[in-house]
């Protein structure tokens, strides 16, 4: 039987910023973890209509021994740096990166996976992180739109983009960026502006921005 | 967003034993669940994580067929060189679906268990049977232009099958790997998905607690051509109006083989398996593929605002033929 193995979106690979690999620790975390937060968040009849509470900007990161009942510590590395988060299971990564760890460059748009605002990288892979749940991204590395940049200096896409007038009132433009590094360092994904045009689609520029967005795109390719 | 216990299994027999019937939902990719969790259409009590389960790999088997991992991804299934080189159908339609980073997420088995985007089941309120049973379609006599069937619909349920690339495993042919606290067992994938009848809310032949573990396509059909056609609003990032997903094989000029599954028109992705009979021992002509593209939509059902699905889909037939028969542009897969 031959093997034809895939690299696989859900393993850990490079990401296209360069960080390192990922180091196994998500399964044993879990399993210390898992059982007894289960248990609290099974307890009691009323669970169905438990929603969320507004998450504490006082304390984004976790925080005492063990995280509080109903809820899961999770540690992720974003843009460079490892967080802790203590989180209940219906928190979504969008939300934790926006409202826990205060990184607002990445927006919220319909929060339905169909406009792409939210993009971010997780593990070198982009994805919309408002159809992610944060418990899902223990040991993962993020990246958004803040991990761009290397200190004071832009990265190509985010020059690029100044340079070529890509956005009119920019709420799309981190979702786009992100895609749009992603899709640069996608050697499956062709190269040319009917190519790039398909692989961004999932990212919606209600101004209409797309001629100047695909020319930022264009430029930046050979110089990320 | 209402809360539920989550819980990450490391194998499909504690994935299974986790999820111990309804209602309780298995993550993958999420794009469908928790869309449809946020909207409060699905209220899982229980979601039960499988990105750890061993499923990532896509094997060609002795026998010819190609057994893929349930948590391969859109885009990694996509862009699998076997995949590209023998099963080019599949290929093109995975591209046509979605946009870059929902493919990036979602899975196979995910795709397979994709849910309708008719409006009337994702508001929450309107009569829908699918999402409660016995309240009556809002969509007959509704809005019922753009994600609405003409083929294999009933009185209590006309939303269409959204997957892309279950129009191709269509085609091909497949098998649906399960596995459920007694065992696993294999689903022909013409026979999972359900047409509405009178059970709109039975959407597959899966039992509440089974595990979509793979799925296995069928050989290739030596030397075909095939081509993937996809019809739509707008030209990327959109549902399907009409797609046709065909593969064809000929001897001359004369076609040897044929199949032709459909998207956007059915009520499951649709085999027109009688259309097939009608190329096959005839000249593969403009002539030929009209009288099958006829055929396919012989037993349609139109409503107020759909009716346009039928010729469109007939020429989304026609046009896909054509291309899969010309050499400079069907796609050589085998």
């Amino acid at each position: 039987m031959a093997q034809h193995s895939n690299p696989p979106t859900k393993q850990r690979k490079n990401t296209a910023t360069g960080h390192a690999q990922y180091s196994e620790s998500r399964r044993r975390f879990i399993k210390s973890v898992g059982v007894s937060s289960l248990a609290a968040a099974t307890t009691g009849s009323g669970l169905g209509a438990a929603w969320a509470e507004s998450p504490s900007r006082e304390t984004p990161e976790a925080s005492g021994d063990e995280p509080s009942d109903g809820q899961t510590r999770i540690t992720f590395k974003i843009n460079g740096r490892e967080r802790q988060l203590d989180v209940a299971p219906n928190v979504i990564l969008l939300d934790a990166i926006r409202d826990r760890l205060q990184l607002t460059g990445t927006k919220k748009g319909c929060d339905h996976g169909q406009c792409g605002a939210c993009t971010v990288h997780v593990n070198g892979t982009s994805i919309n992180s408002c159809l992610s749940l944060a418990v899902m991204h223990d040991g993962d590395e993020i990246t958004t739109v803040e991990g761009l940049a290397d200190g004071d200096t832009l990265h190509p896409i985010q020059q690029a983009f100044l340079e070529e007038d890509a956005y009119q009132c920019g709420y799309c433009t981190s979702g786009q960026m992100m895609s749009a590094t992603a899709v640069l360092a996608d050697s499956r994904i062709g190269s040319s502006d009917a190519d790039v045009r398909e692989a961004m689609s999932g990212n919606i520029c209600r101004c209409g921005a797309y001629k100047n967005i695909l020319a930022a795109i264009q430029s930046t390719r050979g110089n990320v | 967003m209402r809360n539920f216990a989550y819980q990450r299994a490391e194998n499909v027999d504690s994935a299974v034993a986790a999820h111990g019937g309804a209602p309780a939902s298995f993550i993958a990719g999420g794009t469908t669940l928790l869309d449809l969790v946020k909207l409060d259409v699905m209220q899982p009590e229980r979601i039960v994580d499988i990105n750890d389960l061993p499923l990532y790999d896509v094997d060609e088997l002795d026998d010819g067929r190609l057994k893929i991992g349930a948590n391969v991804s859109n885009t990694d299934l996509a862009y699998h060189p076997y995949v590209q080189a023998h099963y080019r159908l599949l290929s093109q339609a995975l591209l046509a679906g979605a946009s870059t980073q929902l493919r990036n997420k979602a899975t196979t088995g995910g795709n397979v268990m994709q849910r309708v985007r008719c409006p009337y089941f994702r508001d929450g309120v309107s009569n829908c049977n699918k999402r409660e049973p016995g309240s009556g379609c809002a969509a007959i006599g509704g809005l019922n232009r753009s994600v609405h069937a003409v083929l294999g619909t009933s009185e209590h349920c006309i939303a269409s099958h959204p997957s892309d690339m279950c129009v191709a495993m269509a085609a091909i042919g497949a098998t649906v790997n399960v596995q459920g606290p007694d065992g696993s067992r294999e689903i022909d994938f013409l026979d999972f998905h359900l047409l509405p009848g009178d059970t709109p809310e039975k959407e597959h032949a899966l039992a509440q607690d089974e595990l979509i573990t793979h799925v296995t396509l069928d050989a290739p059909i030596d030397g075909n051509t095939s081509h993937y056609l996809k019809l739509r609003d707008r030209a990327s990032y959109q549902f399907a109006l009409a797609s046709s997903g065909v593969i064809v094989a000929t001897e001359g000029n004369t076609v040897r083989d044929a199949r032709i599954a459909l998207g956007g028109v059915g009520t499951k992705p649709w085999r027109a398996r009688e259309a097939e009979q009608a190329l096959v021992g005839q000249p593969a002509t403009k002539a030929t593929f009209e009288t099958a593209a006829r055929i396919a939509f012989k037993d349609a059902k139109t409503y107020e605002h759909n009716a346009f699905k039928v010729p469109l889909g007939q020429q989304a037939i026609v046009r896909s033929l054509t291309t899969a028969t010309t050499a400079k542009h069907g796609s050589q897969t085998a």
